[in-house]
């Protein structure tokens, strides 16, 4: 059902936990399978200079979560911007269709704190 | 390959060893068609009588009242479609319950469609069915009521005498889908008043496609199927002699160990909810208040994604469930804890562990030492969501 790389994601996941100061907070939750995810991001220089998540739901909900945190450490807040579903599942060599909604919460927890991060330091 | 513990028995079962054994002969060198009149004919139709003979021996059946089927589903539909197409005018209704299987469920759903007033009845936090809204809503009007002996997620059993009194009162018919819990409790039909009753080999350690349907003498179903003269009618198709050996055997196991496994079950079952109680903090425990199938424990931890759960498990060798195996691939919650009032969170939290043939201390000492720590690094990753 998951590939290789999902299910290493899920045993060791990447950035697990929450910052002291965040500059930016995400969350998403799906209503359906009641996944939840929160990301948050430190940015400097319109770097993202560290990043952290928590995640309630199933293996591929805490894979994406882990691996949309890998997609943008380091990155700019545009090329993080560019990040969409498809980015992330296809980090993870793919997902099972009824798991696709997964990628889409990571990848929208990503893009609100983004969104917020900006909302916060509007110049 | 790391030793596996197989904790899914409510999913499917291993056949035993003298069950495969019985009937592999049947594929071989015993291969006649029982409507054959020479001498291949005749020995498979007294390997399918025999059989016969065992089924209804375990539910206190008399063999002329046991079909056999392609499965428990199929049982289930016989059981709902079959009997209302030979229902009385003026008998419209249908109450089942809202913990049933989806065998009952859908063909329920569908005979709403065609026009037929279906109630579905309520259970209380422990699963247990409302007896008090079956008295309210049985009438005249009433064909049949369907409740199933043991749940599947749950295992919880229900009060079968006092709904089969409360529907034969109402001058309905009594249908029990014991699918789950065949061969693992006792269930006597004319002691508990059932008219109808679904089984299934494969929850019973014999092979899967094959099935029961007991139908109390002068209880009358239209067949859904239409071809050869098979089942005296009940149900056409060449009959499965192979499997219909392995229930039998399978069946005359089950009951010469009942109350010894029953007994062991419940001690390994109940040693793992005080162990998990003890060491894992906030765990509920569904349905453990009721009567239950002697070896299975429903269990939600709040703060962690049973699918997450299940495969750590895996991982670590455990073969659980979350819910019921084929309501995997959809992502609802249980339908069985929202109906028991667990919230659709908590019922996404939730692992199912059931025991049978084979089931070891060992295999429980497994889960008792690996789940602590893997609920723990999942409540770690989800802190606190």
């Amino acid at each position: 059902m998951y590939t290789p790389k999902v299910m290493e994601h899920f045993e060791h996941p990447r950035n697990v936990g929450t910052l002291e100061h965040p500059d930016g907070i995400g969350k998403q939750g799906n209503p359906v399978c009641g996944d939840v995810m929160e990301l948050a991001i430190k940015v400097k220089d319109g770097m993202i200079e560290d990043v952290k998540f928590k995640t309630f739901g199933c293996c591929a909900a805490i894979a994406t979560s882990s691996m949309v945190t890998e997609l943008v450490m380091g990155k700019s807040l545009e090329e993080a911007e560019a990040i969409s579903k498809q980015t992330v599942a296809d980090a993870l060599d793919g997902l099972p269709p009824a798991k696709m909604h997964c990628s889409n919460l990571a990848a929208d927890a990503l893009h609100d704190a983004i969104e917020d991060y900006r909302k916060k330091h509007a110049e | 390959m790391n030793t596996r513990y197989y904790f899914d028995h409510n999913a499917t079962t291993p056949v035993r060893p003298e069950v495969a054994e019985a009937m592999i002969p049947y594929l071989t060198e015993l291969y006649g068609n029982p409507s054959s009149a020479h001498s291949f004919g005749r020995e498979a139709r007294l390997a399918l009588e025999k059989s016969r003979e065992k089924v209804a021996s375990l539910i206190g059946a008399d063999p002329d009242e046991v079909f056999f089927t392609g499965c428990g589903t199929e049982s289930d539909n016989m059981a709902l479609a079959g009997f209302m197409r030979s229902a009385a005018d003026g008998r419209r209704k249908i109450i089942t319950s809202k913990v049933e299987h989806s065998a009952i469920l859908k063909t329920a759903k569908m005979l709403g469609q065609k026009g037929y007033d279906i109630v579905l009845l309520d259970v209380d936090g422990t699963c247990r069915v409302d007896l008090d809204m079956l008295r309210d809503n049985v009438d005249d009007s009433t064909a049949l009521v369907s409740i199933m002996h043991g749940n599947n997620e749950t295992g919880v059993i229900q009060d079968i005498a006092e709904a089969a009194r409360i529907a034969h009162d109402a001058g309905a018919v009594f249908h029990t889908d014991a699918v789950q819990s065949a061969g693992k409790a006792w269930i006597d039909v004319a002691g508990l008043g059932i008219d109808m009753l679904s089984m299934s080999g494969h929850k019973l350690n014999a092979p899967k496609g094959i099935g029961v349907l007991y139908l109390r003498r002068g209880v009358t179903i239209t067949p859904l199927m239409y071809g050869g003269s098979h089942e005296r009618g009940m149900r056409p198709g060449t009959e499965n002699i192979p499997s219909i050996v392995a229930i039998g055997k399978a069946v005359e196991l089950a009951a010469s160990e009942m109350d010894g496994k029953m007994a062991k079950l419940s001690g390994l079952r109940d040693r793992l909810e005080v162990a998990i109680e003890d060491s894992v903090p906030d765990t509920v425990f569904n349905g453990r208040g009721a009567t239950r199938l002697a070896g299975t424990s429903n269990m939600s931890f709040p703060g962690v994604d049973g699918e997450a759960l299940m495969f750590s498990l895996d991982r670590a060798g455990i073969a659980v469930s979350t819910g019921s195996a084929c309501t995997t691939g959809e992502v609802q919650p249980s339908h069985v804890l929202v109906a028991m009032g667990v919230e659709p969170k908590t019922a996404q939290s939730s692992l199912r562990f059931s025991m049978g043939w084979g089931t070891t201390s060992e295999g429980v000492d497994h889960i008792i030492e690996t789940l602590p720590p893997i609920v723990e690094r999942l409540r770690s990753i989800a802190g606190g969501l």
